[in-house]
């Protein structure tokens, strides 16, 4: 039986007549679906948040510190502090051929850096020109250090966000200017802006970046420093790399290899992976919720839907007389089943999307966030458009048979 | 012959099996007036329920315009009686939240004729009825004489080969159910329809030409009544109200 006007003006018709009903039946499913919607959406706006906050921050990075070793070990005591050398990458280049980068990081805290009379307590870092592939700057003047920055050793620097706003508080280009970095000046090259919540040895925007070899000369640092950071190259194990590494560092130092402090390693995807785990488990959690919720406003529709064919006996008993065949009333129930059950769900789409869109665009607002969408996909609509058509006709089917089996004569009797 | 019934049994199953049908015969042709006539318990309904297809008999043999109505599908079952019957019921059985226009179009509908169409003939027959302007008044706003007349232009809208009236007076006062009772005749007279009545009232059977009594669900008397003197509305015996 086709689909015209007289269909829908049967189950408008039908609907309509008792409001208040129809209003509380469609309400079940119209929560259902508002909710599922809502709760998916705000998870994946989380998601995208928390992202946010790891983005330009490779994922497959490992970083490898130097602590006091907790255990004796060849004659040393406990307690004592390593460091690494450039010895050490060489030896991990040539020996772990799962390792991609391997560059240094040296770090002096708390320099005091100035320029025209203003002046900040920045954290130098000593970084080598390879540490962009670990963390991706976001430059808003000039450039990044480059390969022959590190070689010839200039005297650069970038400056990190806020290093930048407090010596410049105009917001001018700083590029070409010379930094007063403990009594030597650097010339800046460029500002990195990224503000990101995954930050080694202290905040990239409180930083001040010069190449590696020219920090380790001029702070006398004799190839050594804390921190080490890696990549891992495509494919490779990320855990068999950090084994290597960890045994080449406690050899050379003499490090008891089963001291687990001693060697400090991050591991950048397990983060990653705890992060994407926590919301998958989210997401079924919203899925088991939202669908519970959806079931219950489905079996709603199917118990109204049957105590409405019970009502109406003896207007489909009217309606078979007069020469309705069983499969017409069959899918008039499921129709109005349906119908009801779409146009409610509908609504719970319209009204989700809806604030969805409010929530995200009052949480872009927030500078320290940016612009976030909480919205859901066109494909989740659109599957959960046909779920509701599938509960619709489910929920229509046990009402729908008992409809069919009204017999006229039952109709006449009812009186 | 339009109708034929040839030794037509029915028995109610149940805790007690009750024979309510015991080999019926009948015959009608087309153009006739005729009421069957008994009193509650009589069988009458059941006669009507399967003269009407809305019900199935257990042994024997009915035909209508020589088709035998014999384990019929439902769907079959559907088609006859939208196509070849038309009912009228006591208590009208119109849908109370569809307009009289809507209610007259039903048939149609299920038809699968346009809308339009349905439309134009429904208010042709709403017309022929005085009910033109009550076109779009719901069941519950009018008389029941005016109700009874929209489930007549209902009956007749398929054009069906025969009208089966379940005591069409049963819930109108006297004045109203002689005006039904004359326009059922006038449809048999005029438009040549085959009717057939169910009543126990006699006043309502003096009105048809042809006056079947069943009883204990036999075939008793069937009386000739071209003159009309069986018993007239309102009379002593004739009126039950």
């Amino acid at each position: 039986m086709k689909f015209d006007i007289d269909r829908l003006k049967e189950i408008i018709d039908t609907l309509a007549r008792n409001r208040s009903r129809t209003l509380l039946t469609g309400f079940g499913i119209f929560w259902g679906i508002f909710m599922l919607l809502l709760m998916l959406g705000a998870g994946d706006g989380l998601k995208a948040i928390l992202n946010k906050n790891f983005e330009g921050f490779t994922s497959n990075a490992v970083i490898v510190g130097a602590a006091p070793t907790s255990k004796p070990y060849g004659g040393f005591k406990r307690d004592r502090q390593w460091e690494m050398d450039l010895s050490d990458i060489a030896a991990i280049k040539a020996l772990v051929k799962e390792a991609g980068i391997v560059t240094p990081m040296y770090s002096d805290w708390r320099s005091e850096v100035s320029f025209g009379g203003r002046s900040y307590s920045a954290n130098l870092k000593g970084l080598d020109y390879e540490y962009s592939k670990v963390e991706t700057p976001e430059m808003i003047y000039g450039r990044w250090l480059n390969e022959v920055d590190c070689q010839q050793e200039r005297k650069v620097c970038v400056l990190g966000k806020r290093v930048w706003e407090n010596i410049f508080p105009d917001g001018d280009d700083p590029c070409g200017k010379y930094l007063k970095i403990r009594d030597m000046q650097y010339q800046i090259i460029g500002v990195d802006a990224r503000n990101s919540s995954i930050n080694i040895n202290g905040s990239s925007t409180e930083a001040v970046v010069t190449p590696a070899p020219l920090m380790d000369k001029l702070l006398q640092k004799g190839g050594k420093f804390e921190i080490m950071c890696f990549t891992v190259k495509e494919g490779a194990e990320s855990q068999v790399m950090q084994e290597k590494v960890k045994s080449i560092l406690a050899r050379r130092h003499t490090i008891d290899p089963a001291d687990k402090h001693a060697i400090m390693v991050v591991d950048t995807k397990k983060i990653f992976s705890i992060v994407d785990n926590l919301f998958k488990g989210v997401n079924i959690l919203v899925l088991l919720v939202g669908l519970g919720t959806l079931l219950a406003g489905a079996i709603g529709v199917s118990n109204i839907m049957m105590v409405t064919v019970k009502e109406r006996t003896t207007e489909i008993g009217i309606r078979r007389a007069i020469g309705a065949t069983p499969n017409m009333i069959l899918s008039q129930i499921i129709t109005e089943s349906v119908g009801l059950t779409v146009i409610a769900g509908m609504l719970g789409i319209l009204v989700s999307v809806g604030l969805l869109g409010l929530v995200g665009k009052i949480v872009s607002m927030n500078p320290e966030i940016g612009p976030v969408s909480f919205q859901i996909g066109f494909w989740t609509a659109l599957g959960v458009l046909s779920l509701l058509a599938v509960l619709g006709i489910l929920a229509g089917l046990a009402p729908a048979i008992r409809a069919m089996n009204i017999k006229p004569v039952d109709a006449m009797r009812e009186e | 012959m339009l109708i034929e019934l040839k030794d037509v049994n029915k028995t109610y199953q149940g805790a007690q099996p009750l024979h309510v049908l015991k080999g019926i015969n009948l015959a009608i042709d087309r153009g006739e007036f005729v009421s069957i006539m008994g009193s509650s318990g009589s069988g009458k309904s059941t006669l009507l329920n399967i003269l009407g297809i809305l019900d199935n008999y257990d042994s024997g043999e009915y035909r209508i315009d020589g088709k035998l109505i014999w384990d019929l599908s439902e769907t079959k079952a559907a088609e006859y009686r939208n196509k070849m019957i038309g009912f009228i019921f006591q208590s009208y059985n119109l849908i109370g939240f569809k307009t009289a226009v809507e209610n007259v179009e039903l048939p149609l509908f299920y038809q699968g004729v346009s809308r339009h169409k349905r439309h134009e003939m429904a208010m042709e027959y709403l017309d022929k009825l005085g009910l033109a302007q009550w076109a779009g008044h719901y069941p519950n706003e009018m008389s029941g004489g005016q109700k009874q007349r929209v489930a007549i232009a209902r009956a007749l809208i398929t054009k069906p080969d025969i009208i089966l009236a379940d005591e069409p007076t049963g819930a109108l006062d006297s004045k109203t159910s002689v005006e039904i009772m004359d326009l059922l005749k006038e449809l048999n007279e005029k438009d040549k329809m085959t009717i057939i009545v169910v009543t126990h009232e006699s006043g309502v059977a003096n009105y048809t030409n042809r006056i079947i009594h069943i009883r204990d669900g036999v075939i008793g008397q069937i009386e000739e009544n071209s003159r009309h003197d069986a018993a007239a509305f309102g009379s002593e015996n004739g009126m039950l109200k």
